[in-house]
């Protein structure tokens, strides 16, 4: 049985604290009787059969839908839709999820004698994925009955005969998503769950949409509003997409939700998976063996003489062996409310009061830079936007405090995926860093038609994507006194509008400015992923 | 008198070129230019003057000269030995402090008639640079009849000098000779966009060191306000000063492709499919004005790949011999035109932009002629160092400022 997560109040005798650092792992003594370190539940029993409970969950649908083999018939058109490169993270080890999915829904409608049937990596304004990408995520044997023929491939936002207009929300939000999928039969959806801000309608409304609908939610007032994003019923992103959901609803757009959910087994439990050397990342500090000490200082020596190429290729290499926790299918809320309570059940950790100072460790990856260069635009949206997220009810740091992250922080981009980051970093950081101020720039990189013709036929991230990703930091940004990065290149850390420290003693010392000296700390453990429930 | 003298010495030219190779700044020590005690020079004609230096700035084309760099082209049109410095400010006999205007043109050679060039008040197109009663040189400070800045003494024709008005510094009336270069590239510049048909797009100026800095602040005193100007200024210092001059956009030098292709919509021809903008690449637009103020081959490269189809490339920077491919300037019929110095009205201009933009803060350092070597090695190394422009000081040591 899973131990539920905990918070530890530091004291004298606490060991070490784990923290990520890039592609790198520090460890850190926090300061006794003032800091506290919430760890995550440990991770949950997967399904016995998988297959099962996916078939069963396609036949046993929740909500106001029918089984999925009734929805299927002859002459119909099927499109199925799946979540891109940016979940899980890391990559998951095969089979991944979707591809059993995918496989059991081509099954029944082969059976129900579908023939029109077309498979889309619902990527938004991602980059497309790759052959070897794609090929992960469906299966040799989908990609290779698909992709020859055309009938597997990625999104396009910006195709200008590739979109459908459906109509506006109540609030005028424009309502526009992917031509084919909105011309099917039916769209099946096939999700990954790995936090609680995925799934829902924000499935189909965001990641089969385009700049035109994405732009009423992915904006700085609704990212300030959002609070968290991580809690669907408090984030006005998800309500912005649950009233696009509905237009889509209405407008005979038929979606058939699958979401799963998975555990956070991200570096392997068990002492006997050879294939996890950093097990001992799971587990909590105080109960490491001398063996997992002994292992985790090898794997320290053995990083610091790997030239940085290779370590980023060996740790983008990881596939994580996550268990699914759950299936489940039909009608979208209520299907993701079930997903949900799945989520928080692996997530949350009760959390009493705030304190002055949050800190984190980031790792090496984020859901944009799989396979890519965690860019220093990619840092403040990973710890500003979806780890300072990880709450519900209010952020473990109070307003005003200071939040400490480690990351090297550095000053460089992938060419071919980010290169609008990397204008975005030149001309708009060394401008303003206020996201408000940022915004004003938006228009001229999402319409801009070099970045378009890149994401479109490359492999890059549509030109108005670094934007959101300032976005997704905002409410962070609202809510905090200061940012320090410890061991960030000083120049990109200063670009990004925070402080740079070397150290954590000398962060503490930065933070003293703030929040006065001695101040309360809160450390959120990861690896693996938590969500703080602060009352 | 105490002057430095550049002499034909090849062997020592030679090893400037080596030494410079490898440091700049570093053929001051092993090349021709020593520190000597000369006689005075004497006047070449009646009427010629005696100019005592007072502060004589250090400039890049100095800085090819002594590390050994310069194209053999200025071979037939430089007399040996010769004083070097021709960003000057002195004091004349009668107690008038005066800029020297260092182009050596018809009339201050006693040539009659003057060139075509001069006779149309374009004295920097002079066709007789190694003729008359001087010897050869294309300016004051290349010439061995005139002696240059970089010395106690030197001999001016009248017509050489422009009085300095009593409240500008020394600092400020030093650059005003190389803002007299500015502000001859601004007009050519303006004169580049009128003749265009579409004058929209910004200017992009390569380089922020003394000249692109200069540059920036006299284009953007002409051009209509909201034209957006461009530039790469590789250290912090440049970016600032490029922003306070008057530039819209400040990126570091490797980023202006990319921000002038995002400032006109343009896209880009890469190869490797590649979105970066660090690597440069040759952007199917561009602006319609781009003024090179380093004269390297690499700004050159990148000025080609930034102009837009029908644009034009200024040159104001001095170039040398450089490798290029021009198969872009035909195929996008751009047009390359070299800037050089100023017309005598351009430093009625100069002294009126030195003092509203306040460019004598431009002015970082200054060394003694005895510090010659120390001051080269800084003035080669200005923008690591965090300077803009060095100059020798002549002033008596009283006189000097803290």
């Amino acid at each position: 049985m899973p131990r539920p997560g905990l918070v530890l109040d530091v004291d004298s005798s606490t060991p070490p604290i784990v923290f990520h650092h890039g592609e790198d792992f520090v460890l850190e003594k926090l300061p006794a009787g003032r800091s506290r370190v919430i760890y995550p539940p440990e991770p949950h029993e997967g399904l016995e059969d998988t297959d099962a409970a996916i078939r069963h969950a396609l036949e046993h649908p929740l909500g106001d839908s029918q089984p999925l083999s009734t929805l299927l018939f002859s002459g119909m058109k099927l499109t199925i839709c799946f979540d891109d490169i940016s979940l899980p993270l890391p990559p998951m080890r095969k089979p991944d999820v979707r591809q059993r999915i995918i496989e059991a829904v081509l099954d029944t409608a082969a059976a129900a004698g579908v023939d029109d049937v077309e498979i889309i990596a619902a990527l938004a304004l991602h980059r497309r994925m790759t052959e070897d990408e794609l090929r992960h995520a469906v299966g040799d044997r989908v990609y290779d009955a698909f992709a020859p023929s055309g009938r597997l491939y990625n999104h396009d936002a910006e195709d200008p005969d590739g979109m459908l207009e459906i109509g506006t929300t109540d609030k005028g939000e424009l309502v526009e998503i992917n031509k084919r999928a909105a011309t099917s039969d039916l769209i099946v959806y096939v999700n990954i769950n790995l936090v609680s801000m995925d799934g829902g309608w924000k499935s189909t409304a965001t990641g089969l949409s385009g700049y035109r609908s994405l732009r009423h939610h992915h904006n700085v007032h609704t990212m300030q509003h959002s609070k968290s994003f991580m809690d669907r019923h408090a984030s006005e992103l998800h309500h912005s997409n649950w009233r696009m959901g509905k237009v889509l609803r209405d407008g005979g757009v038929k979606v058939f939700q699958v979401e799963t959910t998975l555990n956070n087994d991200t570096f392997g439990t068990s002492a006997l998976d050879t294939a996890s050397p950093l097990s001992m990342l799971q587990k909590r500090e105080w109960e490491w063996t001398a063996k997992d000490r002994a292992t985790f200082m090898a794997v320290q020596a053995g990083l610091k003489r790997m030239p940085a190429r290779a370590k980023r290729a060996a740790f983008q290499s990881w596939k994580a062996p996550y268990a699914v926790t759950s299936v489940q299918a039909g009608e979208v809320e209520a299907v993701h409310e079930r997903t949900l309570e799945q989520n928080f059940a692996q997530h949350l950790v009760p959390v009493e009061g705030q304190t002055d100072v949050l800190t984190m460790g980031l790792p090496y990856i984020c859901p944009y830079n799989v396979n890519s260069v965690m860019n220093p635009i990619l840092v403040m949206c990973l710890g500003l936007g979806y780890f300072f997220n990880m709450y519900r009810g209010k952020p473990p740091v109070r307003e005003g405090g200071v939040l400490i992250m480690r990351h090297p922080t550095p000053w460089e981009f992938h060419p071919v995926h980010h290169p609008s980051y990397i204008d975005f970093f030149e001309q708009v950081l060394s401008q303003t860093t206020d996201p408000v101020e940022v915004e004003k720039y938006e228009q001229a990189f999402a319409e801009d038609e070099w970045y378009r013709h890149l994401y479109r036929t490359s492999y890059a991230y549509h030109g108005v994507h670094p934007f959101y990703m300032w976005y997704w930091g905002s409410h962070a940004l609202q809510h905090l006194g200061k940012v320090v990065i410890v061991g960030g290149d000083p120049k990109a850390v200063r670009r990004l509008g925070f402080a740079p420290a070397s150290t954590m003693a000398d962060a503490l010392e930065i933070a003293s400015d703030v929040v006065g000296p001695a101040p309360t700390i809160t450390h959120v453990h990861n690896p693996p992923l938590l969500m703080a429930d602060v009352t | 008198m105490k002057a430095l003298e550049f002499s034909r010495k090849p062997a020592r030219y030679a090893a400037a070129m080596i030494a410079g190779a490898l440091r700049p700044g570093a053929g001051a020590s092993v090349g021709p230019l020593r520190l000597r005690d000369l006689d005075e020079p004497e006047a070449p004609a009646d009427g010629w003057v005696t100019l005592r230096p007072r502060l004589a700035g250090i400039c890049g084309s100095d800085l090819s000269t002594i590390d050994g760099h310069s194209s053999r082209y200025f071979e037939p049109i430089v007399s040996f030995p010769f004083v070097p410095g021709h960003e000057v400010v002195g004091d004349l006999d009668d107690g008038t402090r005066a800029v020297l205007v260092p182009v050596l043109h018809c009339e201050v050679r006693g040539i009659t008639p003057p060139c075509p060039g001069c006779a149309s008040g374009d004295v920097n197109r002079c066709e007789r640079i190694a003729f008359g009663h001087l010897e050869p040189g294309l300016q004051s400070g290349f010439c061995e009849s005139t002696g240059g800045g970089w010395s106690e003494v030197m001999v001016a024709h009248p017509a050489q000098l422009v009085p300095v008005p009593d409240e500008l510094s020394d600092e400020a009336a030093v650059m005003v000779e190389p803002t007299a270069c500015a502000v001859h590239a601004a007009d050519a510049a303006v004169r580049a966009l009128d003749a265009l048909p579409d004058r929209d797009g910004p200017v992009v100026v390569i380089g922020a060191g003394t000249l692109g800095l200069l540059t920036i602040a006299a284009i953007s005193d002409v051009l209509p306000d909201g034209t957006p100007i461009m530039t790469g200024g590789k250290y912090a210092h440049q970016k600032r000063l490029a922003t306070e001059l008057g530039a819209t956009t400040v990126v570091s030098p490797d980023e202006l492709n990319g921000a002038v292709r995002l400032a006109t919509r343009s896209t880009k021809l890469a190869k490797d499919h590649s979105g970066s903008s660090r690597t440069g690449g040759q952007l199917t637009g561009g602006a319609p004005i781009v003024v090179d103020c380093v004269g390297s081959e690499a700004s050159l490269a990148q000025a080609l790949e930034v102009v837009a189809p029908g644009g034009t490339i200024l040159v104001v920077g001095m170039p040398a011999t450089v490798s290029l491919d021009l198969t872009g300037l035909w195929h996008r019929e751009v047009a390359l035109r070299g800037v050089y110095a100023y017309r005598r009205e351009d430093f009625r201009a100069a002294l009126q932009l030195v003092a509203s933009k306040d460019l004598g803060r431009l002015v970082s350092a200054t060394y003694p002629l005895s510090r010659y070597e120390d001051a080269i090695v800084h003035a080669a190394d200005a923008g690591r160092r965090g300077a803009v422009k060095i100059a020798f000081d002549l002033r008596k040591t009283s006189e000097r400022k803290p």
